[in-house]
C-alpha cells in the first residue's frame, strides 16, 4: 500500500499561522501511523494568495485533499478517514 | 505554542488585517470593517456565543494590534477614530500589555475543590490533614468551606484518591510576580507596577485577553515618511523564520527596512563586558553574579528583588550594545527592535537608542500582508560576523557559554547555574539566593525569563524544537569566541 502523504505548507503565511508548530506536533503523534503516513514539509502552493485565504492558514494537503486552518485534530481526523476509506 | 494557537492565529489575522489596511487608499475604513471582514454576516459563530460578541471581541483586538490600552477604550469610539489617532501619535503607549476586558472570561477564583470522585472514606485523611478546620463532611463527601481554606493543598495530597483539586485562574497562576489579578468586576486586570510585561499572561489565558500594545502603525508610518528606518534583529528570529539567515535581510529591505543588524553583534560585546564583570567580581570575593540581558529578569529585579541588584552583571544588554553601535554609525535613523518576546518593550522604552519594538508575530504579519515570501529573497550575508557564542544567546545555557567562552581568568572558576524559565518557585529560589549572599549550586545564574530561553519567548512564530536547530546550526557556522583567547594565550 502506498503510503498517505501528509504535505504540511512552509511557505511564510502558513508558517506564520502555526504551520511549524502543527507539523512538530503531528511528527512527534504519528508514530502510530509511521507505516502508512508519511509527513513532509512543502513550499508555499500559493492557496493564501487568493483575496483573503491567508486567514485560512495554515494549509496541509494530504494527498490532494486540502485542509485549510489546519489544526493538529483536523489532521489527524483527515487521516484517520482515509484510512478509513482505503 | 499548540494550545493557544487558535487565539494567536486570531491575533494575528487582526494584525495582517490592519497592515493591508494601511498599505492600501483607506486606511481608517477598512480598519473599522476589520471586525466585520473577519465575521461577515450570517457567519458561523467559531467561539463566543454569538456574531455580535465576535466582533466586539475583535474589534477590541484591533484596539491593541493599533497600539492603545483597552483600559481606555469607552466602546463608543470608531475603530477608524483609533486608527487616525495611531498615525497621529508620536510616542509609543508606555504600558505594553493591556487586558480585552470583553475577551476575557471572567474565570471561576482559584480554589480547592473536592470533587464526585470522593468514595467518602471511613478514614478521612482529608479532615485530618487540614490544619484550618476547613473540611467537613455532609453524609455523601467531604466540603471545603472556602472562608476558611488557606489552598495549602494538604488535604489534596491526603486523599488516596486523588478527589481534591486545585482549580487556577490561568493568568494568575502564569503570573510569577503576582501582577494579574481579578478585580472586583471578576476580570483580569494587570496592576502595572507589579507587572514585568513578561507576557506569561498572554501565552496562558485560552481566551487571549492580555494582549500586547502593537506598534506596527508607528513603524509602518515611520517607513512611508521615506525615513531611514533599521532593524535591529534578535539572535532568536534566525530560528522563527521558513528561510536561511542569509534570506532575513532582503526580507527586512523589500518591507522598507533600509537596512539590518543583527543584536548577535551586541551580544559579543556583552558575553566579553560579563565575563570581565566576573572575573573582578569573583577576585574581589562576590559569591555569585547573575546575568542581565532578559529584560524580564532585569524588570523583575527592579520591581520586586531590589536585594538582589549587587549580585547582578552590570553587562548592559546585547540590545543596547547595538543600538549604540547603530545610532553611531546613522544617527538620524530610526531604529527598530525585532523581538521574540513582550518584555523587551519595556527597555526599548526604556532605551533613547531604540525607538520600536516589532515582535516576530507583527514582523510575520507583515510578510503575509505585504505578500512577500520568505524563502525567495536574495541571499547575502552580514557585514558583521558574530560568533558562535553570540548567536546562540537566544538559547537557555547560551549566555552562560559565552561567558564562559570569553573568560580569561582562572580555569574552571565559573560555575553556571541556568534558571531556565521564570516561575513562581524560581523567584523563591533567588530571593533565598540574595538573601543568604550565596548560591548552593554554583556562582554564575543565568536567567531567562522564558522556558528554553528566547527561542522560546511568547512572540515567537516558529516550534521550539525547529528554532533550536536553526539556531544552533547557525552557530556553529560562527566562530567561537575560545579562538580568539586561545590565539592570546598561544
Amino acid at each position: 500500500m502506498e503510503k498517505i502523504k501528509v504535505k504540511v505548507c512552509q511557505g511564510t503565511t502558513c508558517y506564520v499561522m502555526g504551520g511549524d508548530v502543527v507539523k512538530s506536533i503531528l511528527d512527534t503523534l504519528t508514530e502510530k501511523y509511521a507505516d502508512k503516513v508519511e509527513i513532509v514539509s512543502v513550499r508555499c502552493f500559493e492557496t493564501c494568495h487568493k483575496q483573503d485565504s491567508f486567514s485560512k492558514a495554515p494549509f496541509v494537503y494530504i494527498d490532494d485533499e486540502v485542509v485549510s486552518s489546519a489544526s493538529v485534530e483536523k489532521v489527524i481526523n483527515a487521516i484517520e478517514s482515509k484510512l478509513s476509506d482505503e | 505554542m499548540s494550545e493557544e494557537l487558535e487565539t494567536r492565529r486570531l491575533k494575528r489575522e487582526v494584525l495582517v488585517r490592519i497592515i493591508k489596511a494601511f498599505m492600501s487608499d483607506n486606511y481608517a475604513e477598512n480598519v473599522r470593517l476589520i471586525p466585520y471582514e473577519m465575521r461577515p454576516k450570517g457567519c458561523e459563530v467559531p467561539f463566543r456565543c454569538c456574531v455580535y460578541k465576535e466582533r466586539a471581541v475583535l474589534r477590541s483586538r484591533t484596539i491593541a494590534g493599533l497600539g492603545f490600552a483597552m483600559e481606555d477604550d469607552d466602546e463608543r469610539t470608531l475603530l477608524s477614530d483609533f486608527a487616525e489617532k495611531a498615525l497621529e501619535r508620536e510616542h509609543p503607549e508606555p504600558e505594553p500589555l493591556t487586558v480585552l476586558q470583553n475577551a476575557c472570561k471572567g474565570c471561576p477564583s482559584s480554589k480547592v475543590f473536592v470533587t464526585e470522585l470522593c468514595q467518602n472514606c471511613v478514614a478521612k485523611p482529608c479532615m485530618k490533614a487540614c490544619r484550618f478546620g476547613a473540611i467537613s463532611n455532609d453524609g455523601h463527601r467531604s466540603v471545603i468551606d472556602s472562608e476558611k481554606c488557606k489552598k495549602c493543598g494538604l488535604c489534596m495530597a491526603a486523599c488516596p484518591y486523588r478527589a481534591i483539586v486545585k482549580t487556577i485562574v490561568p493568568c494568575e497562576e502564569a503570573c510569577p510576580v503576582g501582577a494579574i489579578a481579578k478585580g472586583e468586576d471578576g476580570l483580569a486586570h494587570i496592576d502595572k507596577d507589579k507587572c514585568i510585561s513578561c507576557g506569561k499572561c498572554v501565552s496562558a489565558c485560552p481566551f487571549g485577553a492580555p494582549h500586547a500594545k502593537s506598534q506596527v502603525i508607528d513603524i509602518l508610518k515611520n517607513i512611508k515618511a521615506g525615513k531611514e528606518v533599521i532593524a535591529l534583529i534578535a539572535p532568536a528570529l534566525i530560528g522563527h523564520l521558513p528561510c536561511k539567515p542569509e534570506q532575513i535581510q532582503d526580507a527586512f529591505l523589500k518591507i522598507g527596512f533600509s537596512a539590518v543588524y543583527e543584536v548577535a553583534q551586541g551580544a559579543d560585546v556583552t558575553a566579553k563586558t560579563e565575563a570581565k564583570d566576573f572575573q573582578e567580581r569573583l577576585e574581589n570575593g562576590a559569591p555569585f553574579m547573575t546575568t542581565s540581558c532578559c529584560a524580564g529578569w532585569n524588570e523583575l529585579v527592579k520591581k520586586h528583588m531590589p536585594e538582589i541588584t549587587p549580585y547582578v552583571s552590570d553587562a548592559k544588554t546585547p540590545l543596547y550594545y547595538t543600538a549604540e553601535i547603530v545610532k553611531k554609525e546613522h544617527p538620524d535613523a530610526v531604529t527598530v527592535f525585532v523581538s521574540p518576546c513582550f518584555a523587551k518593550r519595556r527597555e526599548v522604552l526604556d532605551n533613547p537608542n531604540v525607538n520600536y519594538l516589532l515582535n516576530f508575530e507583527e514582523l510575520g504579519a507583515m510578510l503575509i500582508a505585504l505578500g512577500i515570501e520568505i524563502d525567495v529573497c536574495e541571499e547575502k550575508e552580514f557585514e558583521y560576523q558574530s560568533s558562535k557564542e553570540a548567536r546562540e544567546f537566544a538559547l537557555t545555557g547560551g549566555v552562560a557559554r559565552s561567558v564562559q567562552a570569553a573568560w580569561k581568568g582562572e580555569e574552571g572558576a565559573v560555575k553556571p547555574v541556568v534558571v531556565n524559565g521564570l516561575d513562581k518557585a524560581a523567584v523563591r529560589n533567588l530571593r533565598a539566593y540574595a538573601k543568604m549572599g550565596k548560591c548552593p549550586d554554583g556562582n554564575l545564574i543565568e536567567i531567562m525569563c522564558c522556558q528554553g530561553g528566547c527561542i522560546a519567548g511568547n512572540a515567537c512564530l516558529g516550534s521550539l524544537k525547529d528554532a533550536f536547530k536553526k539556531v544552533t546550526d547557525y552557530g556553529n557556522k560562527g566562530q567561537s569566541l575560545e579562538t580568539e583567547r586561545k590565539i592570546i594565550n598561544d
